[in-house]
């Protein structure tokens, strides 16, 4: 759409924008927004757009489209009262603690209730707290301080295609959970933390781990030492007033070292092993013709995602474990092995730009006798909340380099922080050998880079043509994967990256965490790659004293030990069965009684209300757990009676003082008996 | 075993395998439009909607579990615990509600001794509801049981036909 | 009913039709039974038995199928739709005379054969009779003088369950005359031209927004029926549903033809099931006569009704949230634009109508734009059906021409208040609504007059209150209503309904302060203006209304503690009448306060300020002697 918009007296060009609020923000005008972000469905919801269009009066900016000649008024007095009475309204229903709250000035709530000028809040305060949803490694979800703008929603479900949060119930009962009011980690949640990227309150946090790498920092029996993930150094020094990259790397390594941790090295450095390793296994893969295409596996939100969703393409994975656990399993040999440091003693801590890293550090196959090979896992967010405890000032301090050997990269393990690096990687690798006409293969593979969802390229290598396509954002892997199940779409390997853009846009990375941020910081990264020496995995000289000193050669048996892993499925219903969960024993005695329509017919309730007054009479009433349940699909033998797991067909009431003699009694009574046995 | 009844099947699954529920997504078809009619029929089936049913739907449409919940909660048809064998609805529509059905609905709460908001008698036997206007709304107030439709009624003639009810109940159950 | 051949041309329908009406005609007498919700729920299934065996024991032949013209019987019976008046059911007409029969109970029905339907004569005690005269017919009736039939002319004498008997009055005509004669292009101008507006609430040109459909090209477009009916307190469309399901039909099909859809889905509410059920024998008449379906009449033109049905959601009215459940969603709300002119059901191109307005659609097309025009008022053309409820001695469905006052729908057609009590106000539109009071009597009820005083036509629910209904009770009433039925989506509605029923809700129980009002004001403006959808919008106005006319009640509950209109639990006191008191002392006895003293076989009395209002004393009292007031 081309024209002129009249905003607050000036004239707008509309320049293709795709709605009134973007046109508005054109023209130099900061609306305040809870529910629009670019990348997003529009849900026009929080009402803090609203502005005053000549001819139809309050309309929210987010959902209008725009149109040449319209006028518009952003602050007149009743938009103004209605944004402010919004807010109030909000407040008057928040769980206010920003002292202590983890979304503290970085807040859009507060930071709006300030801006906006709310001075007092009206209304009464609400009560009722509900539960905090803290169960899982990676995310804290407070639905009290949720204000339901419905962000964390449209994000699980447009973008990562996940969908575990979605509305619950209907008017100032909604909220916003998992399936049952049950907790992230009883669910599909694959903890890519993209939902607290983009909630504008409190209600969705990372987990700290900050105060446990305290303590492991001030233990002198621990050694401390701390990986640092590419992607960090693109988004760190968007936090501090310093350029950003090598240099803001430089400069963080300073910093840990000021905090206390023993050594500094660089996650990258495991990404080239990542890269040598998977290419073999590639290259193998592609010469024995099997297993193709080939998935990327060092995200771990997308490994999970595959677990529960694709579990028939988990051979497709390749078996490499992520850089993180790679790391973690070669430096607690390594340490064990050249720094007689005893694994238990050894304390390594990741610093990543990613949620999911957390969950993924405490799989059981990354635990070795009770000690995980990663002992935290910290976000950008809480490195920089860390430095900002101990009172460091980035800025002001020199620069320093990471340590030997794993402190030593090439850039193509610095790319793997963007949406694209593996694949690169791996393709530089792969090429490398290729270039028998004398030309020296391309070091850049331009293709593949950028933040969009969904990107293909193919490339010839000697004589056969590879296929690739390069995915960010899970819903573009679960179209590609529906495409490669129809047979429609054919390739030989396939990078998936949970968050759009990769890595720099990871649930761990500081806010504000939008395309623009991402933008950037995908530039800072291969800034990074352009200024190193070696761009080629396989050049990485400590890489290859790894391979001489202790893995052999690619895929060798111990390599296999260290650097490679296996999956399991997650799916939750396999077949046409559900995996319905044990019934619970306790020391009550369970009772269920069908009150599905056939046993309902048959005189269930009788049945029912009967067992519960004999129950009575008995005086067991305390030791049986009477249910009313669901068919048990047993309705020719209608009505029906479980007690503890045995199904009874036929309990008609005229039965049930026999029954309940014979059957449920003794059940009882055995059941109470042992309790106070136990006693 | 003693008593006549048979063993049909026992451990924790129990050999449940949604045939019933199989039978009605085909019915309707799995898409995510036929979720609402799908859920209806479920519920006529079963009085209620059990979590391991919606969890099932959710699947074999291919929709997350956390949307067919939120569809299940918005609605309110739908309930997410079993309801009682008897269904007594109070109208509360405006045309109801100024013919002074408040005493109506304290009679019925009264009778069946249901208070803080809970519905269904600890007898699984009646399930009270409020719901707002049924269409007959020119007879007001309105009551309905086991779809029978109560107009221009009063507190007496409910408690005698909720009495009435459980007579008959009971009556039966002494067969 | 006896199967009958597809219609493969309007000639063929043509001939139907007159084969029907020799049929009808062939029937010296016919029985109709009310079969409304209405009269079911009073007893009419009883009745239609009872006079099917009194037919029976007087060996009065009875035809099966009243279409068979074979059978030599000449007297039918079975049920009508509603003809409105409700309250004074079971109805039980018969025709040709048109007897209207009120209060029919079963053992009536003896008589009615013998004196009606064998002696021809009217059985005057069953005539409706309002104290003074009893009235023969129902045009006779005081409630059906003034009123004009244009909607529901057939609705109560066309059996709803025989597509026969509609096809008789015309029925599928219009469909006909659509298809062979028009364009859809002139179907749209037609429509335009007889003005009429949206029954559904907002009164939109039906003409225009079919037209905004029309021309949007789409490989598939849909045709939706509002039949939601959330108005509680509103049963029009109900009663159409219920009594003429196949205008509804016709009223679709013909605008599937005019925007070029072939598929249309009614949204039922579930709390309907007479509706429902009524609606799928029609919709399956209709397919087996070839006049919905595959190749209408023989033409081209094919369209197919679906019926969803509602799952409990006042919300889904609106039209975004109507298309949402559709597509199996939680019914929120969407912004628009985009309309669903543009990107409705599934995206595609969608018009959304009520069921009045559908119903109204086939009238229009027979009988011209002009003919509708002539009803009603220029800028509000033909007629509107409104569910009168509340303290007014008529209660039921009426029908008058747009533009007839407050005044005439309370006191001529509703006869005044029930009660004796001094009239208060009316509620127009139900929970979205305003309250009109005794300044309107004289304002007409039609879309603009409506909103120029704030109020609005809405789904047509009126409700009589007198003067013992307190206003800021009902504004607390209709509050809960809205605030249980928001979808919870924006934060204005969301939280601004529940923060304004907390505040009425205050008031109401005596623990209102002054700055609630200002508060409770400011939040109904801001609620009203920053709603994403209508519901929000919508949803202070009670509020808004009360406040403006019945302020003083508000500072009356504030100020000076007191109900005006005496309803407000909060403000009663318990007392004992001292003529009514035996001194019995029982009171004094379950009294938990000990609030009551008094010697035995002298007059008790309550001690106010001890008092804590728990009503043991006037459970208690044998006597009648514990008031509340
Ligand atoms: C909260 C709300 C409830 C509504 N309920 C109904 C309803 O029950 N029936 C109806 O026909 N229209 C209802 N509407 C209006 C519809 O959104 C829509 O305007 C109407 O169906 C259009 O049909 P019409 O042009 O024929 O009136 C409602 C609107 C709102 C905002
Ligand atoms: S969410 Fe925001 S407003 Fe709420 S406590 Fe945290 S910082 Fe404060
Ligand atoms: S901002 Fe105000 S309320 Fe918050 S900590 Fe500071 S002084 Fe206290
Ligand atoms: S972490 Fe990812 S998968 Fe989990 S709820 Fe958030 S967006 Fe969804
Ligand atoms: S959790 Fe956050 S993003 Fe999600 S709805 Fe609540 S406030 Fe919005
Ligand atoms: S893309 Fe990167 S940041 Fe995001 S979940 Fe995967 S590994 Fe973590
Ligand atoms: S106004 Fe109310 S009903 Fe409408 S979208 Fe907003 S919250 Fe939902
Ligand atoms: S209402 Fe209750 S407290 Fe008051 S006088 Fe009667 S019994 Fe006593
Ligand atoms: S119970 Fe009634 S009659 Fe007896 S003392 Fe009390 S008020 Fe008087
Ligand atoms: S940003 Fe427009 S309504 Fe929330
Ligand atoms: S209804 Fe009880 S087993 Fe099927
Ligand atoms: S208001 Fe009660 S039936 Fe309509
Ligand atoms: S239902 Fe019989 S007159 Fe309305």
């Amino acid at each position: 759409m081309e024209g002129y918009i009249t905003i607050d007296g000036a004239q707008t060009p509309i320049n293709g924008c795709k709605n009134l609020l973007e046109v508005i923000r054109a023209s130099g005008i900061e609306l305040p927004t809870f529910c629009y972000h670019s990348e997003l469905s529009v849900y026009g919801a929080c009402r803090m757009c609203i502005v005053d269009i000549d001819g139809r009066g309050i309309q929210a900016s987010c959902s209008t489209p725009p149109e040449d000649g319209m006028v518009v008024r952003t602050h007149t007095e009743q938009v103004m009262k209605i944004r402010r009475m919004a807010l109030e309204l909000l407040l008057a229903n928040h769980h206010g603690n920003c002292q202590t709250c983890g979304k503290n000035t970085q807040c859009k709530l507060q930071e709006l209730a300030q801006k906006l000028g709310v001075k007092n809040v009206r209304f009464d305060e609400v009560n009722d707290v509900l539960p905090i949803d803290d169960l899982n490694q990676s995310l804290v979800r407070d639905p009290n301080k949720c204000i339901l703008c419905g962000d964390c929603v449209r994000m699980c479900k447009e973008v990562q295609g996940v969908g575990v949060l979605d509305f619950v119930g209907r008017g100032s009962d909604v909220r916003v959970s998992p399936a049952f009011g049950k907790n992230l980690n009883e669910v599909e949640c694959v903890y890519c933390g993209q939902c607290a990227s983009v909630c504008p309150t409190g209600a969705l946090i990372i987990k700290s781990q900050t105060e446990k790498v305290w303590k492991a920092i001030n233990d002198p029996s621990k050694t401390v030492i701390v990986q640092v993930a590419p992607a960090v150094r693109a988004a760190i020094a968007q936090s501090y007033d310093i350029a950003g990259g090598e240099h803001a790397m430089a400069k963080t390594v300073t910093a840990l070292r000021r905090i206390g941790f023993d050594k500094v090295y660089d996650t990258s450095f495991t990404a080239d092993l990542t890269t040598v390793e998977e290419a073999t296994e590639f290259l193998d893969r592609v010469a024995k013709g099997e297993k193709l295409p080939q998935f990327t596996s060092c995200c771990p939100a997308w490994v999970k995602y595959a677990e529960q969703f694709y579990p028939d393409y988990l051979a497709n994975l390749s078996s490499c474990k992520s850089p993180q656990q790679m790391f973690g399993s070669l430096a607690k040999q390594y340490f064990a092995d050249h720094e007689g440091v005893k694994r238990e003693d050894l304390y390594v801590v990741s610093i990543m730009p990613c949620t999911a890293k957390k969950f993924e550090a405490t799989r059981p196959e990354f635990v070795v006798d009770g000690d995980p090979d990663i002992n935290a896992v910290l976000s950008t967010q809480e490195l920089i909340s860390m430095i900002d405890e101990a009172g460091i000032r980035v800025s002001n301090l020199a620069p320093e380099s990471m340590d030997l050997p794993f402190g030593f990269k090439t850039g193509a393990g610095i790319i793997f922080g963007t949406s694209g690096g593996v694949a690169e990687a791996v393709l530089r690798l792969a090429s490398a050998g290729t270039s028998e006409d004398g030309k020296p293969a391309p070091t850049e593979f331009r293709d593949v880079r950028g933040l969009e969802g969904l990107k293909e390229a193919s490339v010839t290598l000697g004589d056969r043509t590879i296929k690739l396509a390069v995915l960010s954002g899970l819903s573009n892997a679960r179209e590609v994967l529906a495409r490669l199940q129809s047979g429609e779409a054919d390739y030989d390997i396939i990078e998936v990256m949970a968050c759009r853009g990769g890595c720099i846009g990871g649930g761990g990375q500081p806010l504000p965490n939008d395309m623009a941020a991402r933008e950037e910081r995908k530039a800072t990264i291969y800034d990074c790659d352009a200024i190193l020496p070696l761009h080629n995995a396989a050049d990485n000289p400590y890489i290859k004293e790894c391979y001489s000193t202790l893995l052999q050669k690619p895929n060798s048996s111990i390599a296999h030990k260290l650097l490679h892993t296996g999956y399991r499925s997650r799916r939750r219903i396999e077949g046409e069965d559900l995996d319905l969960s044990e019934t619970k024993t306790g020391e009550k005695t369970p009772v269920s009684v069908c009150i599905g329509t056939n046993c309902y017919l048959r005189g269930s309730y009788d049945t029912l209300r009967k067992l519960i007054d004999k129950a009575r009479e008995a005086g067991l009433a305390g030791a049986i757990d009477f249910k009313a349940t669901f068919c048990f699909e047993k309705c020719k033998a209608s009505p029906n009676v479980q007690v503890g797991d045995t199904i009874y067909g036929g309990i008609t009431p005229d039965k049930i003082d026999e029954f309940f003699e014979n059957t449920i009694k003794p059940a009882a009574q055995g059941a109470s008996d042992a309790e106070t046995l136990e006693v | 075993m003693a008593q006549s009844a048979v063993l049909t099947d026992s451990g924790p699954k129990a050999g449940r395998n949604f045939s019933r529920v199989q039978e009605i997504i085909k019915d309707y078809g799995a898409t995510e439009s036929a979720l609402i009619p799908i859920l209806q029929k479920v519920q006529d089936e079963y009085r209620y909607l059990p979590e391991e049913i919606l969890t099932f739907v959710a699947t074999a449409l291919d929709i997350p579990p956390a949307t067919v919940y939120g569809v299940a909660t918005f609605y309110a048809q739908f309930s997410l615990e079993p309801k009682g064998k008897h269904i007594i609805k109070c109208c509360d529509g405006t045309a109801c509600h100024v013919r002074k059905n408040q005493t109506i609905i304290n009679a019925i709460e009264q009778r069946l001794n249901l208070s803080d908001g809970r519905q269904t008698t600890d007898d699984h036997r009646f399930t009270f509801e409020i719901v707002s206007c049924i269409g007959a709304c020119a007879l007001a107030p309105a009551v309905v049981i086991d779809g029978r439709v109560y107009g221009q009624t009063t507190p007496e003639r409910i408690v005698a036909a909720i009495d009435e009810i459980e007579e008959a109940d009971k009556a039966e159950a002494a067969q | 009913m006896t199967p009958f051949a597809k219609l493969n041309s309007p000639s063929e329908l043509d001939a139907l039709k007159r084969k029907a009406i020799s049929a009808i005609s062939g029937c010296a007498t016919r029985v109709l039974v009310c079969g409304g919700t209405g009269c079911m729920a009073s007893g009419s299934p009883k009745v239609l038995e009872a006079l099917q065996s009194a037919l029976e024991k007087h060996s009065v032949p009875v035809r099966a199928d009243i279409m068979n013209e074979e059978d030599e019987a000449a007297i039918s019976i079975g049920y009508s739709g509603c003809p409105g008046y409700c309250q004074v059911g079971p109805i039980v007409r018969i025709l040709p005379a048109d007897y209207f029969y009120t209060h029919v109970k079963p053992e009536d029905a003896e008589e009615i054969v013998t004196q009606t339907v064998l002696g021809g004569q009217p059985v005057q005690r069953l005539l409706f009779n309002d104290g003074s005269e009893s009235y023969a017919t129902r045009d006779d009736l005081p409630f059906y003088k003034d009123q004009v039939n244009v909607v529901l002319a057939d609705c109560g004498v066309v059996e709803p369950g025989d597509i026969r008997d509609y096809i008789s009055r015309d029925g599928y005509r219009a469909l006909a005359e659509a298809l062979y004669g028009l364009t859809p292009e002139a179907v749209v101008a037609e429509v335009t031209e007889s003005g009429l507006r949206g029954r559904g609430g907002a009164g939109f040109s039906t003409g225009r927004k079919w037209g905004f459909t029309q021309v949007v090209k789409s490989d598939k477009k849909y045709v939706v029926c509002n039949a939601d009916e959330g108005d509680p307190g509103a049963f029009m469309d109900e009663s159409i549903m219920e009594g003429n399901p196949h205008a509804l039909l016709e009223g679709m099909a013909i605008a599937g033809y005019a925007i070029g859809a072939d598929e249309g889905y009614i949204y039922v509410r579930a709390e309907y099931p007479l509706a429902i059920e009524r609606l799928r024998t029609a919709i399956s008449q209709a397919e087996q006569a070839g006049l919905l379906g595959d190749r209408i009449l023989g033409g081209p033109f094919s369209f197919h009704i679906r019926i969803k049905e509602g799952a409990g959601a006042f919300v889904c009215g609106e039209e975004t949230a109507l298309i949402s459940s559709i597509e199996g969603q939680r019914g929120m709300p969407r912004p628009k634009p985009p309309f669903p002119a543009n990107s409705g059901l599934w995206g595609k191109p969608t018009v959304v109508n009520n069921v009045e307005t559908f119903a109204n659609v086939s009238k229009i097309i027979l009988n011209g734009a002009e003919w509708f025009r002539s009803f009603g008022i220029e800028s509000s053309p033909g007629t509107k059906v409104f569910a009168l409820t509340g303290d007014v001695v008529n209660t039921g469905l009426i029908e008058v021409p747009m533009g007839t006052t407050v005044g005439d729908v309370v006191f001529k057609i509703g006869g005044g208040i029930r009660t004796g009590k001094a009239f208060k106000a009316v509620q127009i539109g139900g929970p979205s609504g305003a309250c009109l009071t005794e300044e309107h009597l004289d304002l007409p009820l039609d879309y603009d007059s409506l909103r120029s005083v704030g109020a609005m036509v809405g789904s047509g629910g009126l409700v009589v209150m007198d003067e013992s209904t307190c206003m800021v009770e009902i504004a607390r009433f209709f509050m809960s209503f809205t605030q249980k039925e928001s979808c919870g989506k924006c934060v204005l509605c969301r939280e601004g309904t529940r923060r304004m029923l907390d505040i009425l809700t205050r008031i109401v129980s005596g623990r209102g302060k002054v700055e609630d009002i200002d508060l409770l004001e400011e939040l109904a403006l801001t609620v009203r203006d920053g709603s994403l959808c209508g519901l929000g919008k919508s949803a202070p106005n009670p509020v808004i209304s009360t406040l403006k006319h019945f302020r003083d009640e508000y500072l009356a509950h504030i100020v000076d503690g007191v109900c005006p209109a005496g309803e407000c639990d909060a403000f009663k006191t318990y007392s004992i009448i001292e003529e009514k008191c035996r001194g019995c002392g029982l009171c004094a006895k379950k009294c938990p306060a000990d609030a009551i003293s008094g010697e035995i076989k002298k007059p008790y009395v309550i001690n106010a300020d001890l008092c804590i209002k728990c009503g043991a004393c006037a459970d208690a009292c044998k006597f009648e002697a514990v008031t509340l007031g």
